[in-house]
């Protein structure tokens, strides 16, 4: 689970002095414990604050025990739920398809550029790696957006401008470069064309490259808003993150949604616990999934870091 | 005959060439026809002339940009808060790293790797959140103790001067893990025999530490700090933004390039203007990035990024 135990593991077993080991084991405990406690602490709080009162919170502020427990904010943002519903189908959407197309393309990509006999891979590397030294700056890409290509208020504009990242080729490219070289020559001799070899050998071979690449880019794209901010107007495009933004910067933007979908909202409103209680709301999933992907989040960062 | 050999050469690789189409295709248009938009910072923007119907305006954009009196101040926090997030960040996740490797049993060990890792998973938007939580004036966690204990509370969200700390923490907090593993990864391939011949040496374990584990560390550091100075006038817009949001009492200490870009072009619509601020933080990043990829090259041809 963690990086490689048995290492970790075998150093411990060499005996020297006690008493810097035992100081070591101090300043270890205790500062990662510290540190541990930092990092926690505030997912704790926010979910206190979702199950508190709202006169509680508003007269002692946010705490990280619920004093006067109260699961109304959840219960408002169920009863309505269809805003949030769809918040959550857009968000669930693009992670999809921008993860799946965006993973197959980095893929593709990293293989061509891994090919040794490749006569033109240098030049290709330089041609995306160069668009990471130089860029034209956020106005002419808005606007290319925007005025051109004319994605505002489409699904497009969530996707594609994430799809691929020259990064994540980079890293790709550098483990597919330790496949070995004859396992290629031995399917063309067997007739085999490129993408044949790319999509039965090269593929499965990847695994652990993929499965860190995805998940980087599932994160990416769960978590994006800025594109949201920038390309969409329409509430029906508005994906988790961003809804989550204009929830937090207005409760009255929150009440017009609400009473859209015909709710009746008074004024009493819990507004500070109904942001907690959707805070909760769009980061929970990634941090239930957190625990199962982590490993292999692990396993990949770490070809990175020795590979790249 | 040249041109015969290409010719032959595209034929030869069509496949893999096809395979590249999308990527290059992608790049092409997203990248490098931006790239070409540079010249928007030279002319006077309008809607219906669109880039290449509008009038030129020469350097006027420019001249507004620097005599606004805003450039200095994104460009110095930018750089500022880049140099602090590099040394403290990383420091940080070294620390972390070799303790992580030196102590503990394996299930501590995860359960630590795990929460400190936690914060990476969630957006900046939620961190906006959580900022919020701890730091508003009225029901703030951090003025609630400090009403409990009979002090002032403070008002974070209208006092500049609090800021740089409170987002050097906030980075540290939000990439911890991300880094911690990166190094844990690195220590974890340093030779063992090292640690043995250490050892027999008779090294107590700190000094194990600082003559073995840290100078093996030292490629990493270069790669993550390299790239990191080519980033150093790009802020971090996510951050910055769900933090402060455009509460302008608190831009001299929080503005960077990015939001002021950001704000010019969508706040208030000055195209011309953010296109300009775009291109000089385009020029000045790939001018450091230069600069600091030949100081490496002369220094270790190996280290260089190119």
């Amino acid at each position: 689970m963690s990086v490689s135990d048995a290492n970790i593991g075998s150093n411990k077993s060499l005996k020297s002095g006690q008493l810097d080991r035992q100081l070591l084991a101090i300043i270890g405990y205790t500062s990662l414990t510290v540190l541990s406690v930092l990092c926690i602490l505030p997912f704790i709080l926010i979910v206190s604050s979702s199950l508190t009162e709202e006169s509680t919170i508003v007269r002692e502020g946010y705490q990280f025990f619920p004093t006067a427990f109260s699961v109304e904010p959840y219960k408002i943002l169920f009863k309505y739920p269809e805003q949030m519903i769809r918040a959550y189908g857009v968000t669930i959407s693009v992670t999809v398809i921008g993860t799946a197309i965006g993973l197959f393309l980095t893929a593709m990509t990293a293989y061509c550029l891994s090919r040794k006999d490749f006569k033109w891979r240098n030049f290709f590397s330089f041609f995306f790696f160069f668009t990471t030294l130089f860029s034209g700056g956020l106005v002419p890409w808005y606007l290319l957006i925007v005025n051109y290509l004319h994605m505002k208020d489409t699904g497009l504009a969530l996707i594609v401008p994430l799809l691929l990242n020259v990064f994540y080729i980079i890293v790709m490219k550098s483990f597919m470069s330790n496949i070995p070289e004859a396992i290629v020559e031995s399917a063309k001799i067997d007739g085999a064309g490129d993408f044949l070899i790319f999509m039965r050998l090269i593929l499965p071979l990847s695994k652990p490259a993929l499965a860190t690449i995805g998940l980087f880019l599932a994160l990416g794209y769960w978590n994006d808003w800025y594109n949201a901010l920038l390309f969409v107007a329409d509430d029906k495009l508005m994906p988790l993150q961003y809804y989550l933004y204009k929830m937090l910067g207005n409760m009255d933007g929150m009440r017009k949604a609400m009473m859209g979908s015909g709710a009746v909202v008074t004024t009493s409103l819990p507004s500070e616990g109904l942001k907690m209680a959707m805070t909760v709301v769009a980061s929970g999933p990634i941090l239930l999934a957190y625990p199962f992907i982590q490993k292999y989040f692990v396993k990949g960062l770490t070809i990175g870091a020795v590979k790249g | 005959m040249k041109r015969h050999g290409f010719i032959q050469d595209v034929i030869k690789y069509r496949a893999i060439l096809l395979m590249l189409l999308p990527a290059v295709l992608f790049f092409l248009l997203f990248a490098y026809i931006p790239m070409a938009g540079i010249i928007i910072a030279f002319k006077h923007y309008d809607y219906a002339g669109g880039i290449f119907g509008s009038a030129w305006n020469g350097l006027d954009n420019f001249r507004f940009f620097f005599e606004s009196g805003d450039a200095w101040r994104i460009t110095r926090n930018t750089a500022l808060y880049n140099i602090a997030f590099i040394v403290v960040n990383n420091v940080l996740q070294i620390f972390t790293a070799i303790l992580l490797f030196e102590v503990g049993g394996k299930w501590f060990r995860k359960i630590a790797q795990s929460i400190l890792f936690l914060p990476y998973f969630i957006s900046w938007v939620v961190v906006g959140a959580i900022a919020y939580n701890l730091l508003s004036f009225d029901i703030g966690t951090v003025n609630s103790l400090l009403r409990n204990i009979g002090m002032e509370p403070i008002d974070i969200y209208n006092t500049p001067a609090y800021w740089p700390i409170i987002l050097v923490l906030v980075a540290a907090w939000k990439t911890l893990g991300y880094g911690t593993i990166m190094y844990l990864a690195a220590i974890t391939s340093i030779d063992t025999e090292m640690y043995e011949a250490a050892e027999i040496d008779g090294a107590n374990i700190f000094q194990r530490i600082f003559k073995v584990t840290i100078p093996n560390l030292y490629p990493t550091v270069i790669i993550l700090v390299l790239l990191a100075v080519g980033n150093i006038f790009k802020g971090d817009f996510g951050m910055f933004y769900n933090m402060v949001g455009n509460n302008g009492v608190l831009f001299s200490s929080t503005d960077v390039i990015d939001t002021f870009v950001f704000r010019s072009l969508i706040t208030s619509n000055d195209i011309g203007m953010s296109a300009a601020a775009g291109v000089y933080q385009s020029v000045l990043g790939f001018t450091t990035i230069m600069l600091f990829n030949y100081a490496v090259r002369k220094y270790d041809k190996d280290r260089a990024l190119f």
